[in-house]
């Protein structure tokens, strides 16, 4: 045990995500011997990303703004919805460089052993999206898991009959660097019935 | 370092550090199991979707301090790939993991019978041959078996006096005779009390000639009498899609639904 100051903010470090005691403790200490430059800099950004982000009122992206970015860019393609999980999955698909439509993000999966239904994501709001946007084709990008699995095949099941609009999942199976041998089960199926003429 | 292998269900996932996860498994001889897969969630993983919730594995352990930490995991039956693709019965399966998960407090003590139950309900929804709604109030019924708590459904719950009685009472633990009726009964149909008792003794014949009306009540009953017993309320049970009316985001959808009918035409 440190005294004062030091230990509280030992505890509130070890309170983060993937952060034990010891992390705690080493980042503490960083910062007790970093310069007061940097402390400052660090809280300005701490403060900002509480006060000052937003979800976008669209697409339920973090933003600065009421729209985020990639909302409010008229180069994007309005007519392609890609729906994800959390705002970091955006970041994944951007960084590929290959699509140009817009984003949803759904705030999570559906895990009923969690205690998380449709009316705990942003269904409502993407249902309300295909009302009033002029869309034509839903990318369902959620996680390859069993929870956005099930999340997928409930909108499948929601959407698939919906007049003029296209429901796609991203493709799934093998992933590169790796070793046919290892691959289990349920990755080979898929990438055996999802295969494709060359 | 003591290595063992076991067959096991996979009952719940939890995110640890940055690419491992906690696995809860249901063994067959070592009873519950919390163990750690280290890198499972990088897409390189050697363990794949394997330690997914519902997958029946072979998987190899050592002894940790604290937690077990897996080491190799061979697929058995992947009930996962047909439950995610019927939300329905993912939402039942999701029940059955729960309740297995809450009726092992214990780690490390053999739970067997509760093991074998909860492999047949998997497989009996991932067959897709009967409702998953009754595989499930079947399931609940017999796991409260298990937990010492079966519902007394063809006797008095209280002094065992022969029925079938009109009378169910959840605290009582079942139905009740007239003499030992308690305030507060509730008065289900002789089909509910049947269709209650066929599922426990998996009398599907029986289930199959029943009602609507009679499955609904039965699904109440259960679900109350579990709710009872356990002191507290599944988290998934009420997420469970059972044959009631459209929940509002289905009202919803159908409503976008007719709007864009409309504009395309």
């Amino acid at each position: 045990m440190y005294e004062g100051p030091v230990q509280d903010l030992i505890d509130e470090l070890g309170r983060l995500p993937g952060v034990g005691p010891k992390s705690a403790q080493r980042i503490a200490f960083h910062l007790l011997a970093a310069e007061p430059a940097d402390i400052s800099r660090l809280q300005e950004v701490l403060q900002k990303v509480k006060e000052g982000v937003v979800f976008c009122q669209v697409c339920g992206n973090v933003s600065e703004e009421q729209t985020c970015r990639i909302c409010r860019d008229a180069r994007r393609d309005p007519t392609v919805v890609c729906v994800v999980e959390e705002p970091k999955d955006v970041v994944a698909v951007e960084k590929t460089r290959e699509f140009k439509g817009r984003y949803h993000v759904l705030g999570g999966a559906l895990d009923p052993l969690s205690g998380i239904g449709p009316d705990q994501l942003r269904i409502r709001e993407l249902l309300g999206r295909i009302g009033s946007d002029d869309i034509k084709e839903i990318i369902l990008a959620t996680d390859p898991n069993t929870e956005g699995e099930a999340t997928a095949t409930y909108l499948v099941r929601m959407l698939r009959d919906f007049p003029g609009l296209t429901v796609t999942r991203l493709a799934s199976g093998l992933p590169m660097g790796g070793d046919l041998e290892f691959a289990d089960e349920l990755t080979l199926g898929r990438a055996l019935s999802g295969r494709r003429t060359v | 370092m003591s290595l063992y292998r076991d067959a096991c269900v996979v009952l719940r996932v939890q995110k640890l550090g940055e690419a491992d996860r906690i696995i809860t498994l249901l063994s067959q001889r070592h009873g519950k199991i919390r163990g750690v897969a280290k890198g499972v969630r990088r897409t390189s993983s050697r363990f794949g979707a394997r330690l997914e919730p519902f997958g029946h594995v072979d998987v190899q352990l050592y002894t940790g301090r604290t937690l077990d930490v897996i080491t190799q995991v061979d697929t058995l039956d992947a009930f996962g790939v047909g439950l995610v693709e019927d939300y329905p019965r993912y939402t039942a399966a999701c029940a059955v993991l729960e309740t297995a998960d809450r009726l092992t407090a214990e780690e490390g003590e053999p739970v067997l019978r509760l093991y074998l139950l909860v492999v047949g309900a998997l497989r009996a929804l991932a067959d897709r041959q009967r409702d998953a709604s009754l595989v499930l109030d079947a399931f609940l019924l017999r796991a409260m078996g298990f937990a010492g708590w079966a519902p007394a459904v063809t006797e008095c719950a209280r002094c065992g006096e022969p029925g079938p009685h009109q009378s169910f009472s959840v605290q009582a633990g079942g139905s009740v005779c007239p003499r030992c009726r308690p305030a507060g009964c509730s008065s289900p149909s002789r089909e509910t009390l049947v269709l209650l008792d066929a599922l426990t003794h998996g009398d599907w014949a029986e289930v199959d000639r029943t009602q609507q009306a009679s499955r609904r009540e039965a699904s109440g009953l259960v679900a109350a009498l579990l709710q009872w017993h356990l002191e507290r309320q599944l988290r998934s049970l009420p997420l469970v899609e059972r044959r009631t009316s459209a929940g509002a985001v289905d009202r919803l959808a159908a409503q976008v639904r007719e709007v864009l009918a409309e504009r395309q035409s």
